[in-house]
């Protein structure tokens, strides 16, 4: 099944009556020729006439969207998200009707209306075409909205060249969200990210204020030389938290230094190594 | 005692304004679309305006623990200019439909212009095509025909009038607009509308009947703590306190109300309605029960040395 046969059966089994009868005509009227103005009214109106519920999909539901599209996650998708993006989905398969539509929806949305055009996007015809729209999204001040791009969505570490990736894991610390939930954030560890993040932390550090301990994961791969200095005065001075996310960067530390830095915490290295904590744990402890 | 702002245009407001208006007891404000002191050149310029009353401020004012709501259309003074009016109009049903959007308005007359009667009438009959309430600005000049006309051409364009609020009223206007079977609004506005004085006044003579107040501030100098400095005027004074908080709350919250997209639960139960635009996770009240019996606490500006 297809991201947009899925996104219609769920809704169809989950709304009925006046609401069902009101969604299926909005449908039908799209799929007979769609206006901007078609779209624009039936699109604002999906709170009123569908409400706001919990989609509250199921592992099958979830193993579905994934077989459909690779790193799709709707697990937290409600149902006026699901209505709104399928109604896009309908109205055009055309890769540039979608996003000149986008940009007129998204020029006049409300709070509500960017957190589901925004969580659309893995889904949308001729995907590289819509960074510029991910990218505004990533910017906006409004933190449901960056979260919409950088939270179980995989369209930023399939689309976002190095630059615009590292940005928004930077703005993710700063926003002060979780770092866990970030689709691909391992795979898209970098060098000029691990020194924006250390210079990062220095900031937060020479200004009193504390540090997440999720930036560290990106930092691991890159611990050498100096950048161990962070690290003993995390294993030293750090809290529990903070120590454990010295033990997990140091695990994946290239250089041997490194290694015997984490060496000296037998206990700590070995709850890491078991998996006592990880980098999941770490963050919903937050 | 909880209050409701129904007019006050938070966009040209500080975010000191929202810290003393809720620590005041203001729970929920409707921002009008008015004009921003000059006329406008162009209708990108009031996509972004309307934009901005359903998006960003809507999320501003949730930061502070206040719900956040507007009225949408073409406001009396820039209804002169025919051709951008005629392309606002084609924008508004862009915004008229979105769960923010609790009324009409503020639309109605300034000059009395012939314009401003054309695109009073348009926004008169979208609003009873699309099942929704009107909120109008009555002139500054020639105030009592310019408000009996507005009654007269809402009625006319098919309006009931318990579905329309007649905003900036004063002792010559009031009688009519009750009689009538309208709502009643007074903007409580340094020097040139209501004082709280002659509000306390009115409330004794008229009780609270279809009657609200709102403070309008803007840009210009006014006082966002209007209402509750109001509300303690009047129990300070003797009107009962019933009365006060019908005034005060209740009859704003009856009257926008009944388009179905203004709810006490919105601000009092929010878990119930939507999670996204909570203040740290947690309702206005924070916890903690509404005060009763005290009178509402006027914040003083507080000047803070440290800066954190």
């Amino acid at each position: 099944m297809t991201p947009v046969q899925l996104l219609g059966q769920w809704l169809a089994s989950r709304l009925s009556g006046e609401s069902a009868a009101w969604f299926d005509a909005g449908v039908a009227r799209l799929r007979s020729g769609a206006t901007d103005r078609d779209l624009f009214l039936l699109t604002s109106a999906v709170t009123r006439r569908l409400g706001m519920a919990p989609l509250g999909l199921q592992a099958a539901d979830l193993e579905a969207a994934a077989a459909s599209r690779a790193g799709w996650d709707p697990s937290d998708w409600t149902v006026d998200q699901a209505a709104r993006v399928y109604l896009l989905l309908v109205s055009t398969p055309d890769g540039a009707e979608t996003s000149r539509r986008l940009d007129r929806l998204c020029g006049a949305a409300d709070i509500g209306e960017l957190v589901a055009f925004h969580r659309g996007l893995p889904l949308y015809p001729d995907q590289p075409r819509h960074a510029l729209r991910a990218a505004e999204g990533v910017r906006s001040n409004m933190r449901v909205v960056f979260e919409a791009v950088a939270h179980r969505n995989p369209y930023p570490s399939e689309q976002f060249a190095e630059q615009a990736w590292n940005q928004m894991v930077l703005k993710a610390l700063f926003v002060g969200t979780r770092l866990d939930l970030v689709v691909g954030l391992d795979r898209r560890r970098n060098a000029n990210l691990a020194r924006m993040l250390c210079d990062y932390a220095h900031e937060r550090w020479a200004a009193s204020r504390p540090v997440s301990p999720e930036l560290w994961r990106c930092v691991g791969p890159f611990a050498v030389g100096n950048v161990l200095d962070d690290f003993r005065r995390l294993l030293a001075g750090g809290d529990e938290r903070e120590r454990q996310a010295a033990a997990l960067a140091l695990l994946e530390s290239p250089d041997a230094a490194g290694r015997r830095l984490i060496d000296g915490e037998p206990e700590l290295a070995a709850a890491a190594r078991d998996g006592r904590f990880t980098w999941d744990t770490l963050a919903e402890s937050a | 005692m909880l209050f409701i702002d129904p007019h006050i245009h938070m966009s040209a407001r500080t975010t000191d304004d929202y810290e003393r208006m809720a620590a005041a007891g203001i729970v929920a404000v409707i921002e009008p679309a008015f004009w921003l002191g000059q006329p406008r050149t162009s209708v990108g310029t009031f996509v972004d305006y309307l934009s901005s009353l359903v998006g960003w401020e809507r999320f501003r004012a949730s930061q502070f623990g206040i719900r956040h709501y507007c009225t949408i259309g073409l406001n009396s003074k820039e209804a002169n200019n025919e051709a951008l009016a005629e392309q606002v109009m084609d924008i508004l049903p862009l915004y008229l439909g979105k769960e923010g959007v609790v009324a009409v308005g503020e639309i109605g007359y300034d000059d009395q212009t012939e314009a401003e009667d054309k695109y009073y009438r348009a926004q008169l009959a979208l609003a009873r095509d699309l099942g929704m309430l009107v909120q109008v600005h009555t002139p500054h000049r020639d105030k009592k025909r310019g408000t009996t006309r507005s009654m007269d051409v809402a009625l006319e364009m098919g309006m009931e009038p318990g579905r329309v609020i007649i905003d900036h009223n004063n002792e010559e206007t009031v009688r009519e607009v009750l009689d009538r079977g309208f709502w009643a609004a007074f903007t409580l506005y340094p020097q040139t509308k209501m004082g709280n004085e002659r509000m306390v006044e009115i409330a004794r003579r008229y009780g609270a009947h279809h009657i609200f107040i709102d403070s309008s501030a803007d840009w210009g100098k006014s006082d966002p703590l209007a209402v509750p400095k109001t509300a303690r005027l009047m129990l300070e004074r003797g009107i009962p306190r019933a009365d006060v908080e019908a005034i005060c709350y209740r009859n704003a919250l009856v009257a926008f109300g009944q388009g179905g997209r203004f709810k006490e639960e919105d601000w009092l139960e929010p878990q119930r309605r939507d999670e996204r635009l909570l203040f740290e996770g947690n309702s206005v009240l924070r916890g903690q029960e509404p005060r009763v019996d005290e009178l509402p606490v006027i914040p003083e500006r507080d000047e803070r040395l440290l800066i954190e």
